[in-house]
């Protein structure tokens, strides 16, 4: 209950109380004004860049000094880009592995974080001890293994060696049991005592009050997943199944490289990431808070 | 608490509606719903552990069965391997200066951010939109603005500051990174965010009738009730330090320049990928579970430093 005040308060951008002290004005804005300006346009300075040099020609995007005005705007790059790499076949891929993870999450977390949110069992303190254990494991130790894992069932240089090893996460489970566990449990009694299975419990009270906790880990998962390098790079080999992250870096290995693509490519790479933030912007920043204040 | 304490008083009444046979069907019902992560346990963490563990103590190139060498890979490592200890080396330099830098940039800008009312939502969205580019595209885009003809150096030249080669030269690639991961701070900005407007007010009124300057109160009244969440930040940025990777390897320029310039962007994560590469799936495990062991080691002594200065509030929690 905590997790959700302390997230609701936060939720931008107007409710935050803002810390003004009613000093002698020699600005008519706050001076704090003339740190935070400066600094938000370096943070925007990248991302302006990108998109400038997507939209102009190779010869603007290394001209000496750099060109911030291309002459005229080269959309044309963006089809280029598309063209001259399987671009849309990658971002089927990493849509497919993405939305396939993110969906197996919110059903088998639910599952366990229920169990281990309002079943009691011998073990439950000592096996979610285990779970939390396992958050601490670092990727690299299991990598070798899930990796000979994978090949001998067959699944090396697939869609599905990408989706296998993450289709449930104990981040997930701890997660919901934690949300599940400040829901009131006196309506979840009232429908056992009606009869109703611990399946139907879940699936018709407990989750329709969970939403804005499925819906943060749905967008937690999302980013993991759409933005994970290491484990693609190990377990699949060949560019008909590379993921969009994957696919960014085969334009680098040649010595020219053409910027005004690459920099299509990363924009497109993006914009599922900006859509889903302004979105569900409010779920991310409860995502965050959570994990910070509840890791 | 209090649904807890109702969950409960409640339960017994079900245990006596159903006796013995309920036992075997919660029992039933409990493996039924934790089997999905039970197996993904034991497949894809359980047994990859011990298994390499086991291969940390072989040489095995996946084309002969793994040829048990015992401590062979461990010794190598620590007495006759160079670039083990360089990989040691950047990847401690980054956990030691990039992640305290990052948490001091992030809590400064979170204070400056609680300081503004007008365009506060404004700035807020406009810190944390770098978070959303994924780490890939991120670099790449620091790859291009970083060349040392690029726009950043350009914007030096102008203002008369010496240009660094950035990404292409040992000394400046790691500072370049850490620009990146600074780039990149929305996520931790917003945890502190959160944790100073949950300051309560009346420790500031309290301090300011006691006469308290705008750095006593820092020291004595802000850094102790976000203390918490620096700790948290902290386990996490080592935690994720050791295990350094996407960044480092888009930044040298990919699978054929790993490292580079001059082994300066050899991270640890980078050397047992490399590792990897050659097919030293033995020597790979054992860096592997020393990595395990070092980030573990690291979060106890944090956790067990923690008691010192880390002040937990009743209410925080």
């Amino acid at each position: 209950m905590t997790m959700e005040a302390q997230a609701d308060r936060i939720a931008w951008p107007e409710e935050a109380e803002a810390v003004e002290r009613p000093r002698r004005r020699w600005l008519p804005f706050s001076p704090w004004h003339l740190v935070l300006f400066p600094l938000a346009l370096i943070m925007l300075l990248p991302l302006v860049w990108m998109i400038v040099t997507s939209l102009e020609t190779q010869a603007e995007s290394l001209h000496f000094p750099p060109v911030l005005v291309p002459g005229s705007l080269h959309f044309g790059n963006y089809p280029s880009a598309l063209r001259s790499a399987p671009f849309g076949r990658w971002f089927l891929n990493t849509f497919i592995v993405t939305s396939t993870v993110v969906v197996s999450n919110l059903l088998l977390c639910s599952l366990a974080g229920y169990a281990f949110a309002r079943i009691r069992f011998f073990g439950r303190a000592a096996t979610f001890m285990l779970l939390l254990a396992t958050l601490m494991v670092p990727f690299q130790v299991v990598m070798i293994p899930t990796f000979l894992i994978v090949k001998k069932l067959g699944l090396f240089d697939s869609l599905p060696a990408l989706i296998a090893p993450n289709l449930v996460s104990a981040f997930g489970i701890f997660m919901l049991r934690q949300f599940f566990r400040t829901l009131p449990v006196e309506l979840e009694e009232a429908a056992r005592i009606d009869g109703a299975s611990r399946l139907g419990v879940l699936f018709k009270i407990v989750l329709p009050l969970s939403l804005p906790a499925l819906a943060t880990l749905a967008v937690i998962q999302f980013m993991w997943t759409w933005n994970d390098f290491l484990w693609p790079l190990i377990a699949v080999f060949s560019q008909r199944n590379f993921t969009l992250q994957l696919g960014l870096t085969v334009f680098q290995g040649s010595h020219d490289v053409f910027w005004p693509l690459v920099m299509a490519g990363n924009v497109m790479s993006m914009i599922p990431m900006l859509v889903l933030f302004f979105a569900a912007q409010r779920y991310f920043v409860r995502g965050i808070a959570t994990t910070g204040l509840k890791g | 608490m209090a649904t807890t304490l109702t969950a409960r008083e409640a339960a017994p009444a079900i245990r006596r509606r159903r006796p013995r046979s309920g036992r075997f069907r919660r029992v039933a019902i409990v493996l039924l719903f934790m089997s999905p992560w039970i197996v993904g346990f034991l497949a894809f963490i359980l047994y990859p552990m011990l298994a390499s563990l086991y291969f940390s103590f072989t040489k095995y190139n996946l084309l002969q069965p793994p040829e048990w060498v015992g401590l062979f890979n461990y010794k190598f490592m620590f007495l006759h391997d160079p670039l083990f200890w360089q990989s040691v080396r950047n990847t401690v330099w980054i956990v030691l200066f990039g992640v305290p830098v990052s948490i001091v940039f992030a809590v400064g800008t979170a204070m400056v951010l609680t300081r503004v009312k007008v365009g506060s939502g404004v700035y807020r969205t406009m810190f944390f939109l770098p978070t959303m580019v994924p780490a890939v595209a991120a670099t790449l885009s620091f790859v291009f603005l970083l060349n040392p003809s690029g726009p950043i150096n350009t914007i030096l030249r102008l203002l008369h500051i010496p240009q660094p080669l950035w990404f292409a030269s040992p000394q400046w690639s790691k500072p370049a990174l850490v620009g990146l991961s600074l780039w990149a701070i929305g996520e931790t900005m917003i945890i502190f965010l959160a944790a100073l407007l949950d300051v309560p007010r009346q420790l500031y009124e309290a301090a300011d009738m006691e006469g308290a300057g705008p750095w006593q109160k820092f020291r004595h009244v802000t850094l102790p009730m976000i203390s918490p969440v620096i700790f948290f930040s902290v386990v996490i940025g080592v935690i994720f330090g050791f295990q350094y990777f996407t960044q480092a390897y888009i930044a040298s320029g990919g699978q054929l320049h790993l490292g580079e310039p001059q082994g300066s962007m050899r991270f640890y994560a980078v050397w047992m990928f490399q590792q990897i590469q050659y097919s030293h799936m033995g020597y790979a495990s054992a860096l592997a579970w020393v990595l395990f062991l070092v980030v573990m080691a690291c979060t106890v002594v944090l956790i067990k430093a923690s008691r010192r200065w880390v002040h937990y509030q009743g209410g925080f929690r």
